[in-house]
């Protein structure tokens, strides 16, 4: 069975492996930097670049319970990774919109952070994040508990679902890659209110 | 008398071909210090004696949705488009109505190089040296009739040769429109050529409106017709999003879009540490716009 084949594939690979796959986008970009292969708008390039891959990152991780559930294929012990690097990219993405796309305009990026409803939507995001990032590892949960320690972490639905937000608000127009996106997160999301079975009852 | 901003140069007798080319990758490897110092004449007094961006910048990032949403789409496809012959019909309130040949209509005509400054609602800006004729000027051929206040500029749609247009991504033809006065101000250009080679595609081949105080989208591209009328046209963007996209659509750092600031623009052309600068009222046209909207609140007609 191909979920058997999964689990026995995956069995050698350690979790801490995800980060140096993680890596890999950037490594791809600061190559195309150097290369030149980021157009003529390198900035805007990077910039959507980081996002996307947090985006992706984010959707990745909300697709371990539903795999789980649905397809019997557990991945759980990678999760983590993906959420640390879904943050670590987020993290990327603001700082290259500091950076590089505002070039420290403090004023200006101080209004956008109370008027503009893409950047406070995705700040909002970002900042759900952080206690997420902060709270992925062990010491955490038994220093929290683990009821609290999930409690915290369903932070992850929202945040996901105004990352989503963050991508359709900042377009023109209606292109289909921010609504496939949203409609994955979504959906993802929508899976977990699907009813557990009720445990059976033996006939009496 | 247009004819005197017109040098007789042409972008040959300043800057070789392959050194504009080329122009990119001296700049990597050179640094910026060349950058800030290209070899280019200004020609006349509307031209902004800023360096211009490579053509390799003008015709790689560029808005035609009539090609697709991203910016690279346009180069991409729109090598297929067929420019000729290319015939544009004017209408409406003119004495002279017809579907003319583009080269009867421009026969004649000073064609003049315009290094303009060209502003993205997006928030990025190019510098870009046009050659055209005043849109003025061929109005003036077709004999605009007193009743008339308004041009509507309408672009092919053409899904054969426009994946864009065959999956809809707009209203489509794409149109847009200009008051007669800011029609017939010496700014505006029919632009049929950059850096004295005809019309990248996808930049709008083989004829496009150029307006440069106003936000890009204003500035048609693909032009098959012009409409005289006599009431404010229906124009694309400002159908679509009516409360985002104004008909007037100056470039003002006073008033913001709705979802993002106007208040500045990334200089597309420097790599990774394009400046960011100052967005100018009327796009730093000021002093020869200004006057048009006196009369006007400007944050109303945005």
């Amino acid at each position: 069975m191909l979920r058997d084949t999964i689990h026995r594939g995956l069995r050698p690979v350690r979790p801490w492996m995800v980060y140096t796959l993680g890596v890999l986008p950037a490594l791809l970009l600061v190559i195309d930097v150097f290369t030149g292969n980021l157009g003529v708008d390198p900035v805007k390039t990077i910039e959507h670049r980081v996002g996307e891959v947090a985006l992706q990152l984010i959707v990745a991780g909300l697709c371990i319970t539903p795999l789980r559930r649905f397809a019997g294929l557990n991945l759980i012990r990678f999760r983590r990774q993906i959420g640390v690097l879904a943050f670590v990219y987020a993290t990327l993405h603001l700082l290259v919109w500091i950076t590089l796309d505002l070039q420290f305009r403090w004023s200006e990026i101080g209004a956008d952070l109370v008027k503009r409803p893409y950047i406070i939507v995705g700040f909002a995001a970002f900042l759900m994040l952080l206690p997420l990032a902060v709270t992925s590892n062990n010491a955490a949960i038994r220093r929290m508990g683990a009821a609290a320690w999930q409690r915290l972490h369903w932070l992850t639905y929202p945040a996901a679902a105004l990352a989503g937000l963050h991508f359709i608000l900042l377009v023109k127009a209606w292109p289909a890659e921010p609504l496939i996106y949203m409609g994955a997160i979504l959906a993802l999301l929508g899976l977990r209110l699907i009813p557990r079975a009720a445990p059976r009852r033996m006939p009496a | 008398m247009a004819q005197r901003y017109n040098s007789g140069l042409g972008w040959a007798d300043v800057t070789p071909k392959a050194g504009w080319l080329n122009r990119r990758h001296l700049m990597m490897t050179m640094g910026a210090a060349l950058a800030a110092s290209p070899a280019l004449a200004a020609t006349g007094p509307y031209s902004t004696d800023e360096a211009p961006n490579s053509l390799e910048d003008i015709t790689s990032y560029n808005n035609f949705y009539e090609f697709g949403f991203d910016k690279t789409d346009p180069a991409a496809h729109a090598g297929k488009l067929t420019t000729s012959p290319w015939a544009v019909e004017v209408d409406g309130l003119v004495d002279r109505p017809g579907s003319y040949d583009l080269v009867d209509l421009l026969k004649g005509l000073p064609v003049e190089e315009r290094i303009y400054r060209f502003r993205c609602v997006e928030a990025w800006s190019m510098v870009i040296p046009w050659n055209g004729v005043q849109l003025s000027h061929v109005l003036d051929r077709v004999g605009v009739q007193p009743g008339a206040k308004f041009v509507q500029f309408t672009s092919l749609a053409r899904p054969e040769e426009m994946p864009g247009v065959k999956a809809g991504l707009l209203d489509w033809p794409y149109r847009e429109g200009l008051r007669m006065d800011e029609a017939m101000h010496p700014l505006t250009l029919l632009a049929t050529g950059i850096y004295g080679e005809p019309m990248p595609n996808q930049n709008g081949a083989p004829i496009r409106l150029v307006v440069p105080w106003k936000y890009g989208f204003k500035s048609a591209k693909s032009l098959v017709k012009i409409t005289l009328t006599d009431r404010m046209p229906y124009t694309t963007w400002n159908a679509l999003q009516p409360k985002e996209y104004g008909f007037y659509a100056n470039v003002n750092p006073e008033v913001d879009h709705p979802r993002w600031s106007q208040a500045s623009e990334r200089r597309i052309g420097a790599g990774l540490f394009a400046s960011r600068v100052d967005t100018q009222k009327f796009n730093g046209y000021g002093d020869l716009v200004a006057d048009l909207y006196k009369e006007q609140d400007l944050a109303r007609d945005y």
